[in-house]
C-alpha cells in the first residue's frame, strides 16, 4: 500500500514538472532557432566555393538530457505492449535540436555564419543500470568557417 | 594548429599525411552529481553537471589527440570523430581521432 502511494506521488511530480519543463523547453527551442536561422548549417562534407580561402575551426555543442519518471513509466509499459514509444521521441527531438542550437550559438559567438560536415552523436551514458536509459547524451559538431579572421580568438575550444 | 572534421580544407594542399592521431580519457561522475541527476530523473530536464563533465572530457581528449600530432610535426588535424562509450557503470570513455598531415 505504502510503496503504491509512493510511486503515485513520483507519477505526479514526474508528470506535472516533466510537463512544465518540456513546454519551457520547447519554447525556447523554437525562440533560438529563429534567432540563429542565419547560420547555414550543412551535413555534406565539402565545402562550398564561397568559404575559399577562409580561416576555419571545430566547433561543437552537447547536452545531456534526461526524461521524467511518469514517462520512463509510460515507456514501460510500451515495452510490454509492442510501438512507437512517443515519450522518448520526444526527449531525443528536444536533445538533438539543442545541441544543435548549443553549435550554432558557438559558432555564432566565434563570428562564423557557415557551418560545414554537422556529424551528430548520440549515446547513453546511463547504460548499464537497473534503470537504464533515462538519460541521452547528444553530440554535433561541425567545422565552420570564418569570413572575418580577426574573430578567431581560440581556434581550438570544443 | 587547424583542427577540423572536413577532409579537404578550401584553398589549401595537404603536403604530407602523417596517419592517425588519437585522444581518450575515461571518466567517471563524482557522488553529487549522481544524487542531482537521481531527482533529475523524476523531474525530467537537462543534467548540467553530466553536460561539463563529458564537455571537459572532450577537450582533454582532444588536447591529448593535439599533442600527438604536434610530436609528428603535424600542423593540421582533419577528419576528426569523436566517439562515447561506457566502458563500466557510471563511467565514460570519450575517443577524439584524426588524420595527422602538413598542410602549406
Amino acid at each position: 500500500m505504502y510503496d503504491l502511494i509512493v510511486l503515485l506521488v513520483l507519477l505526479l511530480i514526474g508528470y506535472f514538472f516533466g510537463r512544465m519543463a518540456e513546454k519551457k523547453h520547447y519554447k525556447s527551442i523554437i525562440e533560438r532557432e529563429k534567432k540563429y536561422a542565419k547560420i547555414i548549417l550543412i551535413a555534406t562534407k565539402y565545402a562550398p566555393a564561397e568559404v575559399l580561402n577562409q580561416q576555419s575551426s571545430l566547433v561543437s555543442g552537447s547536452v545531456v538530457i534526461s526524461v521524467d519518471y511518469f514517462k520512463r513509466f509510460l515507456a514501460a509499459l510500451r515495452n510490454f505492449f509492442g510501438g512507437r514509444v512517443t515519450s522518448y521521441e520526444s526527449l531525443l527531438d528536444r536533445a538533438r535540436r539543442e545541441a544543435i542550437l548549443r553549435l550554432k550559438e558557438e559558432a555564432h559567438k566565434k563570428g562564423s555564419n557557415m557551418l560545414v560536415n554537422l556529424k551528430l552523436e548520440t549515446s547513453s551514458i546511463s547504460k548499464g543500470r537497473k534503470n537504464a536509459i533515462g538519460s541521452v547524451e547528444i553530440l554535433a559538431y561541425a567545422t565552420a568557417f570564418y569570413p572575418d579572421t580577426k574573430a578567431l580568438a581560440q581556434p581550438n575550444a570544443v | 594548429m587547424l583542427i577540423s572534421n572536413l577532409e579537404i580544407i578550401p584553398g589549401k594542399r595537404i603536403v604530407k599525411h602523417l596517419g592517425l592521431v588519437q585522444g581518450s580519457t575515461v571518466r567517471a561522475k563524482h557522488v553529487g552529481r549522481d544524487i542531482m541527476a537521481g531527482l533529475k530523473n523524476i523531474f525530467g530536464g537537462e543534467l548540467k553537471g553530466y553536460t561539463e563533465l563529458l564537455q571537459e572530457s572532450r577537450t582533454e581528449a582532444v588536447e591529448r589527440m593535439q599533442e600527438q600530432a604536434s610530436a609528428i610535426g603535424a600542423n593540421a588535424v582533419l577528419n576528426i570523430r569523436f566517439s562515447t562509450s561506457s566502458v563500466a557503470q557510471g563511467a565514460a570513455e570519450i575517443f577524439a581521432y584524426g588524420t595527422a598531415v602538413i598542410l602549406e
